[in-house]
């Protein structure tokens, strides 16, 4: 069984601020990312890719269809599943990395960074250790790590947010142009470590639009058009 | 690490029903909460969401409905069915209650250690030097000088003594907390250092928190679950993130597209 599949799921928006206006935006989605495999989505803007995975995330709710996620020796419908269930797949085994930072005032960026592990259960001064790595890794300056991330540029939020997502080992990752804005030497850093975690059994999806990236890091790739809806 | 497993709510609401009168205050408002779970309660003014505050935390009592609390022992106990000093005894120091208004929280003429260490005493400690080397500890985790533990709220901003009325409400590690608006009122940047400080110690001690508040950032930023609420009823219900990225209900849709982006 695939680490993660979606089984005909549908996605329409109703927009009751227009009127109830009702925007289809997928349907009969189906795809599946085997362990060890890089699924990257492609499409034209609007297609839905990123909507597709704010679906998996559970960011989206689904509509219809199934959204199957391997956690342990279990198998989850993240579609049907409680709120709680849907964390506690989150937290072991899902991971969702965009661009964006969403800046928390006021905490420094090695605390950002540290504190998926930190949920996890991981000892203060070990996560702090990795968070230094993963820091180190993305060339964040070591003087920048005490300090809240508010004030950086647009690509060092951008690198201490891969930092922050990437540093949990999570058997399913799920990326949405991780490399949007990033220098080469960063864009290398991303696709060795989503190799590194492809050969110790992730399933990956992503969304990339650097070519030369996708082709590095893709198994397969989607095109997210045939599950486009006629509007 | 946060079990989400664990299948035992903490607390238990069943059709909580609240009429002033004849006027509807809250109407069959049902949920559970689990340790470490925080909620937030959304809504605007008149939406229910402070009647409903009122019932769970037993200042007022439900026209209908039920809340049952899980005791320490494990066992399931109903509120209203206890007695008034068990219920008393329960908000002193298994919960924790914090108000908008500081003022309501806090002895305004005692000193903050004082404020502090009343409720250590609530619970049975007597040692003069520990409770104030707790108080003491208390204090410098909300961030206020130690110098200023023999000072008076009064003597405080009003960030400050919002920090020590929370620092009242955790040293006894309770289970529970209620969060009326906690940052309402606060300047901007007082509210980001609260808004840290909360975050890192709800995660750190595991605490079940429900928060109301009208400010969905607020909501966000703590919350894993949310509940919105008008004109006294529960009308959206979920994960935190996905019901403010992707809102069902047309009054969830205008809360969310109301936020002015900075």
């Amino acid at each position: 069984m695939p680490a993660l599949e979606l089984k005909d799921v549908a996605k329409t928006f109703t927009m009751h601020l227009q009127g109830g206006l009702k925007l289809p935006v997928l349907r009969d989605v189906n795809l599946a990312a085997e362990a060890g495999q890089c699924v990257v989505l492609t499409g034209p803007s609007g297609a839905g890719k990123s909507s597709i995975l704010k679906l998996i995330y559970g960011n989206y709710r689904v509509d219809q269809g199934a959204i199957l996620v391997r956690d342990g020796d279990t198998t989850v419908d993240l579609a049907t599943a409680p709120p709680r269930r849907i964390l506690a797949v989150r937290q072991r085994a899902l991971g969702y990395v965009t661009q964006f930072l969403r800046a928390v005032p006021r905490v420094s960026a090695l605390d950002i960074v540290a504190e998926p592990l930190i949920a996890e259960g991981v000892i203060a001064a070990e996560a702090a250790a990795a968070a230094a790595a993963m820091l180190t890794r993305f060339n964040v300056p070591e003087r920048l790590w005490s300090l809240p991330p508010a004030t950086f540029s647009g690509g060092e939020q951008q690198r201490i947010n891969l930092a922050r997502g990437l540093l949990p080992e999570h058997p399913i990752l799920l990326l949405d142009e991780p490399t949007a804005s990033l220098d080469a030497r960063n864009r290398a850093v991303v696709v060795d470590i989503v190799r590194e975690r492809k050969s110790r059994g992730a399933a990956i999806v992503a969304i990339v639009h650097d070519e030369q990236v996708r082709d590095d890091i893709a198994d397969v790739a989607v095109d997210v058009t045939r599950f486009a809806t006629a509007a | 690490m946060i079990s989400f497993e664990d299948d035992k709510p903490l607390l238990i609401a069943e059709g909580l029903t609240k009429y002033y009168g004849r006027q509807l205050g809250c109407r069959d408002a049902s949920f559970e909460l689990y340790e470490g779970e925080v909620m937030a309660v959304v809504g605007e003014s008149g939406s229910g969401k402070s009647t409903l505050l009122q019932m769970l935390s037993t200042q007022i009592e439900p026209s209908a409905g039920r809340i049952l609390y899980r005791m320490r022992d494990g066992g399931l106990q109903s509120l209203w069915d206890m007695s008034e000093p068990e219920r008393r005894f329960l908000l002193r120091t298994d919960w924790g209650y914090v108000h908008q208004d500081p003022q309501h929280g806090l002895r305004m003429g005692v000193s903050a250690g004082g404020n502090v260490g009343e409720r250590l005493m609530a619970i049975g400690q007597r040692n003069y030097a520990g409770i104030r080397a707790t108080a003491s500890d208390w204090l410098g985790r909300v961030e206020i000088p130690e110098d200023r533990i023999d000072d008076t709220p009064r003597t405080y901003s009003g960030g400050m003594r919002q920090r020590l009325q929370i620092a009242r409400n955790l040293v006894t590690a309770p289970r529970l907390i209620f969060m009326d608006e906690p940052t309402g009122g606060l300047d901007v940047s007082v509210q980001a250092r609260l808004l840290d400080l909360l975050r890192r110690i709800v995660s750190e001690m595991r605490i079940a928190a429900i928060i109301v508040t009208h400010d969905l950032a607020v909501a966000r930023l703590l919350s894993n679950r949310i509940m919105v609420m008008k004109g006294g009823e529960v009308i959206e219900a979920g994960l935190t993130d996905q019901v403010l990225d992707d809102p069902h209900q047309p009054y969830t849709q205008l809360l969310v597209s109301s936020i002015l982006p900075v």
